[in-house]
This record gives structure tokens, C-alpha cells and sequence, in this order.
């Protein structure tokens, strides 16, 4: 399934050089930059063509191979549409119908997402005045404006899903990007629009939320066969209001997934984020979070499978730049077959963060001698007088739990699939309802 | 209730087991028919859990000799689901808690590997939800705890009750009981006894293993069998277990002992 990286390619990486060939070959094949985010596209490209690409040889990406990826956009692997199969996620047929009260929007990156859509009340599209000084704002203030991922998606998006959140929003907000294989029709390929356009779908996303405005917003990113889907989120919760965040990040094949989710929040807001990912080739998760008085409320669980040779990779950072804020943090990963899951989280509590109340919690299911899982809970803390918990486990399926089952007349392998499921649910039955009716949500479910 | 002609339910002959290196079980033997119900009692370390998990397959415990029948089949070639499924039912002196598994799941799914076995139709979830709420009146048991998962944040006498609920649902031919009375208060002993005793048919037998005489004051028992260094040492009716209530253990120490002198003596 993965192709390797030619002699050339090797080398530069070996070496860092700046605009490895990889990078070039990779820009030269973009779309001409167009669109309200040309001048985003153009810092984006320049930046891409000034950076090294992220290796082994970096501290934040030692586990983290990105050869998959690479590889995607390198002719080595199949065209897309080869690959997937009936079990794709990404099958068109396969968008459900949308679950009752929740407006659902398609971003591709390049067509308008409200084509033929109301938004709900309580939203509005911030204006051509507003958004180009909002944009990066977030990224800039959580550190990761310059992140190879970010400029990635900057080089390549063309769109960019502004909003404003004002009072609370009854509906739920649900942004779906399918990539690779079997597009769904809205996302058919533009005329002149290059092999690379069509194996990449970045999203870009900025929410403005006002004071005490509360927002429930589910974000589905599906790959499936050789492409990437790109996800730059960006979220400024003013005092008060509360963001209620799920994603579902499900590929297939040599589908990757690079996402990076910055959060601002101000005092007593709440930030509420559940994400489950399975099935990527390769999947690079960052999730930022500053309390930029403190004083806020940040709940962040997570759930990834990392199986086949796939390499799953979460680091997160959540900093507190003022006292009383909170952190719930559970990470869970299930590393099989050859799998590999990478989390490092971050936390950071500065002396001006007294009596900050966090925890951090890892939790990983080794289900194979193949599989592996690296594990960093990093904390940094500067002030006394704050209570931060941090914890790591990773065991295998428990015997006796096992035995108990079988006791009561429930197979081993049925026994397994329900201790596997009863994990995950700890993180899934807190995702918003309208992810229940996503297929390969269903799947997780059903057979483990 | 004690009947010679009623079937044969379990037939242990000569049973040795250990735990990693360490003999446990040196020679059980024991007979247990339709309809009766059994008491093993012993200090601790004689062997009595063993002695049930070894039963129900506990995959930690070595069977190094002897046979099990049940029904006249060998017990112990099954694995523990099969043994679940043909009628045998082990409630364990600790429930396992399990996150994030729904009791009511958990348990509509073990009662369909049961039924299935006995040929019975597979229960929905509708169907099973009217058949539960009518078997959680046999332990007088809150509804609200299968909504919960399994055994999670249960109290001792709730983990226990959901035992012979368990053991209710999948109306087991013979039920052993590890330790159901140990940390119960005296209600929830008695709820869970009657639990016990209402399930008793001339169908059945049951397997208590306890330390106390107080839970044989509420289920009576046709046989008390005193274990000690993996045997039954003795077997008797009912009043065996008050001369244990009045002796104590001790007479067992000194059965023992004058035993391995006898062998001794005869080995001599």
C-alpha cells in the first residue's frame, strides 16, 4: 500500500534541504492561486517552498513518517478511483440523510458551500471586511501559524467558511469534506483542475463566536483511496459561549488526513471537542487550545484506531495564559495489526495560571505484538498553587473481564468485539447525535 | 431435596488442579442430582473458589487429573462459553466491572447464547426488556441498573443481585454460587437468598460456596461438604454446618493431621 519515496526525494529529506523536489513537483502541479483566498494561497506557496518537510529528524514528528503522504501526490500511488472498494466511506451514496434539526454544508475547498443552503439562525457569514483580518488570528495565537500542515492548506484552499455565532443556535452545524475516490456529484472536478487539485481537499473553517453564543458543530472528513484531506479549523469563543465540537475523521486506503484545530477562549467559555478517527494511511492531529485570560472551560476526548500499517498521530497543546481555567482531557487510541498511534499532549500552566484545575488522561488498547503505541503526557508548570493530574495506560484486553463474559455464555471473539466497543463508547456517546447516522461510525460500532 | 432417582447433573471423580505451579485442587470428588442443593464450606485457601472456577473454565487454573461429567459429557473439554450455554452458571464471589459494556446488552446478549442453545427463539431488544423487568423482581433490583454498565460503581449487594439476576435469566441446571453472601448486608442477604431459593426447582441443583452458616440459615442445603487442602474432607446433612457454626475449624486441623500420620504409618 505504501509507495516509497524516490532516491532523490530521500535524499533531500536526509539532507533538509529547502524546496525538497517532492515540494516542487508538488507546487508546480497546483492550480494557478484564485479565489477570495489567493493572497492566502500565494504566503502559502512561498512558505511550502521555504520549508524543509517535516521529518523524523524533528522533534514533534520523530514517529511520523510522511512518506504516505508523499506519496499520494507522487504518481506511485494508483489513480483515484481504483482503490476503496465497497467499503469506502467516502461513497457518495453513502452521505446520509442529514439528522433532524442540523443543516449540513459541503466544503471542498473550491465551490461555495451555501449554494442552495440557509443558514441557520444565529449564524452569518462574517464580511469581505471582517474575515481577511480574522483569518490566521487564531493560528497565530495558538502558535501553529506556521505549521507545514497549515501552510499546506493555505497554499491550496481556495475557500474559506467564515462565520459568525450570535445567541444560541438551536441547529447543529454539520460541515462534511469527502475526498479521494467517488466525489460526491457537488465536488466534480473543474475543468483544467490538476491531478493534484483533485487528490486534495482542504478545508478551511473560522468561527467568530460572540458573547455567550453556543454553537453545536460536527465536522465529517472522509477520505478515501490516494488523496488528502486537509482541515485548518480555526474558533474564537468570546466570554461566555460555548462551542460544542465533534469530528468524525474516517479514510480508506491510502487516503491521509492532516487537521489542525486552534481554539481562543475567553473568560468563561466553554469548549467542549470530541473527535474519533479510523482508517488513515496516515493521520497528523493538532488540536490547540489557549485560555488566553484563563478562567475557561476546555473538555478535549478522543478516540483513534490506528490498524493495517496505518499511523495515527495526535498532539495536542492546551496553554492557560491566565488563572482558574480548566482541562478534562481523555485520549484513547487502539493500536492492531501493524498499527502505530502517536499522542503527545501537551499542557502548559505559566506562573500567571494559579489554581488551574487540569487532567490529562491516555488510555490505549494493545490489541496485537505488532502493533505500537507511543504515549507523552507533557506538562509544564510554572505556577504553584494549581492542581494538574496526568495519567498513561496501555494494557491489552483484560482476562478476567474476558472470562467474566465467556462465563455468561458470550464467545471469545463476541467477548473481545464488546470489551473493544464499551472502550471506544467512553469517548463516541459524547459525540453530537448527528454523527449516529454516519456509516462508518456504524461500522465501529457494529463490528466492534 | 433429595432424590436417588433424579438425574445426574455433575459428577466430579478424583479432580486435581493448580494455579501456575501450585497444587490447589488434590482429589475432589463429588456427585450433585436434580433438585439438590449443595453446601461447601472451608477456611480460606482450601480450595472452594478453585474449585468453581476450575468448574466454569477459568482459563488461569491447570487441570493436572480427574474427570467432570456434566450430563454424562466431559465438562471439562468445553470451552466456558459452551458451558454457559448447556446450563452451567458460575456467580462470582467478585463481578467483573466493564465500562462502557450496557448491562442490558450484556445481558440480552447472554440470554440469546442460551436460548439459542436450548433452540429457543432469539429475543429483540423489546422482547428481552419485557422478560427482564419481570426477572429483575426476583432480586427486587432498580431498573435504573441496566442502564448502567456492567457492574460499574455497583455496590457490593448490587453487583450481587445482578448475579442472580444473571442467573435467573439464563436458568441454569446447576448454579454455583461463590461466596454470594460475602459482603452483603442481612437484607440484602435475605433478598438475594430468596432470589436463590425462588429459582430452585426439582429441574436444578445449586452449588453454595460459603464461608457462614448465616446464608445457610435461608437456603437450606441437603449436603455440606467441609473442604480442606483440596478435598472434601467430610460430607453431611444440614447439621454439619451448625457443629462447624459451634466448633469451628479446627477438628478439620486435627483430621488432617491424624490422617497423615495414619498414611504415614501405612506408608511405613
Amino acid at each position: 500500500m505504501m509507495a516509497s519515496l524516490s532516491d532523490t526525494d530521500a535524499a533531500a529529506l536526509a539532507q533538509g534541504m529547502a524546496t525538497a523536489p517532492w515540494t516542487q513537483r508538488f507546487l508546480d502541479g497546483l492550480p494557478a492561486p484564485a479565489g477570495e483566498l489567493e493572497t492566502v494561497q500565494w504566503r502559502g506557496r512561498e512558505a511550502l517552498a521555504r520549508q524543509t518537510l517535516p521529518s523524523r529528524r524533528d522533534e514533534d514528528w520523530r514517529f511520523t513518517d510522511l512518506v504516505p503522504l508523499l506519496a499520494v501526490f507522487d504518481g506511485t500511488a494508483p489513480t483515484a478511483g481504483s482503490s476503496g472498494g465497497t467499503d469506502s466511506p467516502a461513497a457518495a451514496s453513502a452521505l446520509p440523510p442529514p439528522a433532524p434539526d442540523t443543516v449540513r454544508l459541503l466544503l471542498d475547498g473550491r465551490n461555495d458551500p451555501l449554494a442552495g443552503q440557509t443558514l441557520p439562525a444565529g449564524l452569518s457569514l462574517l464580511g469581505e471586511g471582517e474575515w481577511p483580518l480574522a483569518l490566521g488570528h487564531t493560528l497565530a495565537a495558538t502558535g501553529c501559524q506556521a505549521h507545514w500542515p497549515v501552510e499546506l492548506n493555505q497554499a491550496t484552499a481556495s475557500r474559506c467558511l467564515a462565520l459568525r455565532v450570535s445567541g444560541a443556535v438551536a441547529s447543529t452545524l454539520e460541515l462534511v469534506s469527502v475526498a479521494g475516490a467517488d466525489v460526491s456529484g457537488a465536488a466534480e472536478a473543474e475543468p483544467g483542475a490538476t491531478q493534484i487539485g483533485q487528490r486534495l481537499t482542504p478545508v478551511r473553517v473560522l468561527l467568530l463566536l460572540e458573547e455567550k453564543a453556543s454553537l453545536n458543530v460536527l465536522q465529517v472528513q472522509l477520505g478515501n483511496g490516494p488523496c488528502l484531506s486537509s482541515l485548518v479549523c480555526e474558533a474564537r469563543l468570546g466570554r461566555g459561549s460555548t462551542l460544542r465540537h465533534g469530528l468524525l475523521a474516517f479514510g480508506a486506503g491510502e487516503a491521509c488526513f492532516l487537521g489542525h484545530l486552534a481554539v481562543e477562549q475567553e473568560l468563561e467559555s466553554r469548549l467542549e471537542s470530541v473527535w474519533a478517527s479510523r482508517g488513515w494511511a496516515l493521520s497528523r492531529f493538532e488540536p490547540r487550545v489557549s485560555q488566553a485570560e484563563g478562567g475557561a472551560h476546555t473538555s478535549l476526548k478522543a478516540l483513534q484506531l490506528a490498524e493495517e500499517h496505518q499511523l495515527v498521530d495526535t498532539h495536542s497543546r492546551v496553554v492557560f495564559e491566565g488563572p482558574d481555567g480548566q482541562l478534562e482531557q481523555l485520549h484513547k487510541a487502539i493500536a492492531d495489526g501493524h498499527g502505530r498511534s502517536v499522542f503527545n499532549g501537551a499542557v502548559k500552566v505559566p506562573r500567571l495560571a494559579q489554581r488551574t484545575n487540569a487532567a490529562q488522561l491516555s488510555r490505549n488498547l494493545l490489541l496485537s505484538n505488532q502493533a505500537r503505541i507511543d504515549t507523552k503526557p507533557e506538562l509544564e508548570i510554572v505556577a504553584d498553587d494549581v492542581r494538574c493530574a496526568h495519567g498513561a495506560t496501555v494494557t491489552r484486553l483484560q482476562q478476567n473481564e474476558l472470562f467474566y463474559l465467556q462465563s455468561r455464555g458470550i464467545s471469545a471473539a463476541v467477548a473481545a468485539g464488546l470489551l473493544k466497543r464499551g472502550f471506544c463508547q467512553e469517548v463516541l456517546r459524547d459525540l453530537p447525535a448527528a454523527a449516529a447516522g454516519w456509516e462508518p461510525l456504524k461500522r465501529l460500532l457494529a463490528e466492534a | 431435596m433429595i432424590c436417588p432417582d433424579a438425574d445426574l447433573l455433575l459428577e466430579i471423580v478424583d479432580l486435581h488442579a493448580r494455579v501456575e505451579d501450585q497444587p490447589i485442587l488434590k482429589g475432589v470428588n463429588l456427585t450433585v442430582r436434580a433438585g439438590e442443593i449443595h453446601a461447601v464450606m472451608g477456611r480460606n485457601g482450601s480450595g472452594k473458589s478453585t474449585l468453581s472456577k476450575v468448574l466454569a473454565g477459568h482459563p488461569a487454573y491447570t487441570v493436572t487429573g480427574g474427570s467432570v461429567r456434566y450430563r454424562g459429557a466431559d465438562l471439562l473439554d468445553l470451552e466456558p462459553e459452551q458451558r454457559s450455554r448447556i446450563g452451567l452458571f458460575l456467580g462470582f464471589q467478585y463481578p467483573v466491572e466493564i465500562p462502557g459494556v450496557s448491562n442490558l446488552e450484556f445481558l440480552r446478549v447472554s440470554t440469546n447464547a442460551r436460548r439459542s442453545e436450548l433452540g429457543k427463539e432469539e429475543l429483540d431488544t423489546f422482547a428481552f426488556e419485557d422478560v427482564v423487568r419481570e426477572r429483575l423482581e426476583v432480586v427486587k433490583m432498580d431498573p435504573a441498573f441496566l442502564e448502567r454498565s456492567v457492574n460499574e460503581g455497583f455496590s457490593g449487594g448490587e453487583k450481587k443481585r445482578n448475579e442472580i439476576l444473571q442467573m435467573a435469566l439464563l436458568e441454569p441446571a446447576v448454579a454455583i454460587l461463590d461466596e454470594t453472601d460475602s459482603g452483603l448486608d442481612i437484607d440484602a442477604l435475605r433478598i438475594v437468598a430468596a432470589g436463590v431459593n425462588q429459582l430452585s426447582t426439582p429441574e436444578n441443583a445449586t452449588l453454595l460456596i460459603t464461608h457462614y452458616q448465616r446464608l445457610l440459615d435461608v437456603i437450606i442445603p441437603d449436603y455440606v461438604h467441609v473442604m480442606a487442602a483440596g478435598r472434601i474432607l467430610r460430607t453431611g446433612g444440614k447439621e454439619l454446618a451448625f457443629e462447624l457454626e459451634e466448633r469451628g475449624y479446627d477438628w478439620v486441623d486435627a483430621e488432617l493431621a491424624s490422617e497423615s500420620r495414619s498414611v504415614a504409618e501405612v506408608a511405613g
